[in-house]
């Protein structure tokens, strides 16, 4: 979006105005107190804010919103400072607003099956709370441990069972958000379909751009009594792909479906020792979950369809401690793939699964091309690829070369009928790569969606959906995702 | 681009020049619902055919004058459905419809909306504009989900020219057990069966019986029916048909028809002698006033639809003062002029 020229800010007078809405030592301006917040996940991006404001509540937030409305401030929210694509890089000149401190939850009702939180609660913790209950939230992000429920709102998180759970979209029914000017509006409700416009929906993903959550609503489902993984392995990545395709066509959701290439295989089995067969070119795992006797079906029609599918080996976990084992391969992807790389850059196209095939044979062909090698993980079910390519960041011209083979590979996810990202968000990460996905028409339908919320374009400026003017003459500015900034998160 | 799609360009842009009203409509079965029908007929008929349709990447895209029979159709063909169950309300129903209503059937609060199993629509907004928006794929966070906007817009937001879906699996086996049951236990016991491992697929209380439907894997299915027990329904296909195409005898007659969505735990209020979605919707046959069934409505955190035979001008609750404003600066972005279904929706745009 369109930063705002910013008028002169007086950051004392802002400064005094804040701290007489914040808590005592809830608002931050050193160097040394804002650094932890000069970036998100994406650590490549470092910006620090004019100050830091750790509001405990909507009324607050709402009074930092005022504040900074009446004084033209950017604003930029911020739940835990785990996403991957710079969403929540503060703004120069502006205000990072931590919601971290927002962590109740307000209400849990079993026999509803909803919970309502405040934005800065975590996400596994939402599913703690309502374990006893026999109930949990669905939507899983890897980084779940950490994350806040405000930034799955911010970014519509998934995660490795959204085929058959769905998106944070499918899973939140009702927020309290703060507008630009300190508003508060109730978006959706418990309520099934409310009558207008989805609000709730089009907030869900905004990124940041609309309003700042500060309570969600959640539906909680039924805990499933029991789930079982099939691991299958391939002597070639279009096999395991057909396997996917076989799979659904024969009626069947998995839980999870989940692929990993030769390379990713590799590197995880010399870390995590998970019992992937070094041989396979492809594994596939799917899981199965619900009642005892569904899942013995299942897992039995699964196994046939893998079979037929030219699966050259399967093993089906037999307990819950060999489940759990055949996941901590697919699930320490990424911190595998970190300890035989110096770099890697991760890519987060979504496809149609048809084309896996021709995808990853033209990833290969980039890989020589560039001279970088590239593992692939894959969320099959639903057509996400991760593409992490292997780079070496001290190496003069190799973090160029990575940032070129990344963007083949998104030009290749828009050329095939897919998206630039399936669930890490644009962020300031992709947004030149919104230019090729989408025409400049509907680039302004997307500023002036934002200008409907947010008139002065003061949150979260210069985020998720770029300027024509930076589409028509900037042409692609590569970026690269560094390490992450939460190396003790699972990522997947 | 299709002659279809250039001839409603053009009608568009001299509409708007001219600032005439234009009234989109496929087959018309959905010309009871909503505001007021105002302006010019834009037929979509002519527009219809599926564009993609692959079993085995669960996604199909369709034009949206496309008979939502005939996308049903092909997708039974292959063990496939639309899991939102829409109600057609008649043999021309099309896909632009299904979308722009917003209306869900039977097994929406198990399965989900329309609005969750839509994954991207192009549309010709308010100026001409052809804009696409979402994708054919299951994940896609690029950009604001204007998409989903569509559900439910009444068309106010643009003509939708063509719709992808995510479609799922039909349920292999589906069962209806039927238990006698007040209404206040009907309402406690869709609550509590809702929040245990069940293969859910409807539930709806009416004439003192308590109906649940369960579809699904047939393993669980018979695993459910087995634990629940009750006494099977004969024909429940055509009952549930019934219910979610309103050809049940309850929906007869020319009594104001009230659709009362509410919190699903609330308690029976006065007149719904059939609660339908878990507890989630009311059915009434009331001739209350639209002030008093709102209020009641939004006792219970919800909203109270005329549905049919009633005043069309106020068919839909509006939201608060903050969120009607948005609605209209929502509605200016995409059609500046106000010629698309004004009226439509709500009263004043």
């Amino acid at each position: 979006m369109n930063a705002p020229t910013p008028p002169p800010i007086d950051s004392a007078a802002l400064f005094a105005a804040l701290s007489a809405v914040l808590p005592k030592a809830a608002l931050l301006t050193t160097v040394e107190q804002m650094r932890p917040y000069e970036c998100d996940g994406l650590s490549m991006y470092r910006r620090l804010p004019l100050c830091v404001a750790l509001p405990i509540d909507e009324a607050q937030v709402a009074a930092v919103l005022r504040i900074c409305h009446a004084r033209g401030v950017p604003v930029v929210a911020r739940g835990h400072g785990t996403g991957l694509a710079g969403g929540a890089l503060p703004e120069e000149g502006g205000v990072l607003l931590s919601l971290a401190r927002l962590n109740r939850i307000v209400e849990l009702d079993p026999l509803a099956r909803t919970a309502r939180v405040q934005p800065g609660v975590r996400n596994l913790a939402i599913s703690e709370a309502a374990a006893p209950h026999g109930l949990y939230y669905a939507p899983d992000p890897s980084s779940q441990i950490a994350c806040s429920i405000g930034g799955n709102v911010a970014e519509n998180s998934g995660g490795v069972h959204c085929l058959k759970y769905g998106l944070t979209v499918h899973n939140v029914v009702a927020a309290r958000v703060a507008l630009a000017d300190g508003e508060i509006v109730e978006l959706g409700g418990e309520a099934p379909d409310a009558p207008g416009y989805d609000l709730m929906a089009l907030l869900i993903g905004s990124e940041g751009l609309l309003g700042v959550v500060t309570e969600v609503t959640v539906k909680l489902l039924p805990r499933p009594q029991l789930a079982r993984v099939v691991m299958a392995c391939f002597d070639s990545v279009e096999k395991a792909g057909q396997g996917v395709a076989a799979i659904i066509a024969a009626g069947i959701i998995p839980a999870g479906l989940e692929m990993m290439d030769k390379l990713a295989i590799e590197a995880v089995e010399d870390f995590v020792k998970a019992g992937y067969p070094l041989d396979a070119e492809a594994i596939l795992l799917a899981e199965s979950d619900g009642t005892p006797e569904e899942v013995a079906n299942e897992i039995e029609r699964i196994e046939a369809v893998l079979t037929a599918s030219g699966a050259t080996s399967l093993r089906t976990s037999q307990d819950e401690a060999e489940r759990l084992r055949l996941w901590a391969g697919r699930k320490a992807a990424f911190p595998a793939v970190g300890r035989i790389t110096p770099d890697y850059y991760c890519m987060d196209g979504t496809i149609p699964r048809r084309h896996l095939g021709d995808v990853l044979r033209q990833i290969a062909g980039f890989s020589e091309e560039f001279g970088l090698r590239c593992a692939n993980v894959f969320h099959a079910g639903d057509g996400n690829l991760h593409p992490l390519i292997f780079y070496d960041a001290n190496k003069p011209g190799d973090l160029e070369k990575a940032e070129a083979f990344g963007n083949k590979i998104l030009d290749l996810s828009v050329a095939v009928g897919g998206t630039i990202t399936g669930e890490h968000g644009v962020g300031v990460e992709k947004i030149d790569a919104m230019c090729t996905q989408f025409s400049s028409p509907e680039l302004a339908l997307f500023h002036a969606v934002k200008a409907a919320f947010d008139p002065q374009g003061l949150l979260n400026p210069g985020k998720a959906v770029p300027t024509l003017h930076r589409c028509a003459e900037m042409g692609r500015m590569h970026v690269h995702a560094g390490k992450t900034s939460h190396p003790e998160l699972p990522r997947f | 681009m299709s002659d279809f799609i250039e001839q409603a360009q053009a009608r568009i842009r001299a509409a708007q020049a001219s600032g005439t009203p234009l009234r989109i409509r496929g087959g018309g079965s959905k010309d009871f619902f909503g505001g007021e029908l105002i302006g010019e007929v834009l037929d979509t008929l002519a527009h219809s055919g599926v564009i993609a349709y692959d079993p085995s990447e669960l996604v199909l895209t369709v034009r949206a004058g496309t008979l939502l029979s005939e996308v049903e159709a092909t997708l039974a063909a292959s063990g496939q459905c639309l899991p939102f169950e829409p109600p057609h309300f008649g043999a021309g129903a099309t896909v632009g419809g299904c979308v722009a209503s917003g209306l869900s059937g039977p097994r929406r609060p198990y399965a989900g909306a329309v609005r969750d199993y839509l994954l991207g629509v192009s549309l010709i907004d308010g100026r001409g504009e052809v804009l696409r928006f979402g994708g054919q794929v299951m994940k896609n966070v690029a950009g604001f989900d204007t998409f989903r906007l569509q559900a439910g817009a009444m068309g106010t937001l643009g003509l939708i020219t063509e719709v992808s879906f995510k479609v799922l699996p039909r349920p292999e086996a589906d069962e209806t057990r039927v238990f006698e049951s007040t209404a206040v236990d009907a309402i406690a016991t869709m609550n509590r069966l809702a929040g245990q491992p069940l293969p859910l697929a409807g539930a709806i209380h009416l004439d003192g019986r308590l109906s649940l439907r369960l579809a699904g894997n047939p393993a669980a299915v018979t695993a459910a029916v087995a634990k629940l027990g009750g006494e099977p329904l004969a024909d429940a296909a055509a009952f549930w048909n019934s219910i979610r195409e309103q050809t049940h005898p309850y929906f007869a007659g020319d009594a104001p028809l009230w659709r009362l969505a509410v919190k699903p735990t609330a308690p029976p209020l006065a007149g719904d002698a059939l609660i339908d979605w878990g507890g989630g919707l009311r059915w009434l046959r009331s001739a209350q006033t639209v002030a008093e069934l709102r209020a009641i409505a939004s006792l219970h955190g919800g909203h109270a639809t005329a549905f049919r035979n009633g005043t069309r001008a106020q068919a839909f609750q509006p939201p608060a003062a903050a969120v009607m404003a948005l609605h209209r600066r929502l509605k200016a972005t995409f059609d500046p002029a106000g010629i698309l279904n004004r009226g439509r929706l709500y009263p004043d745009f």
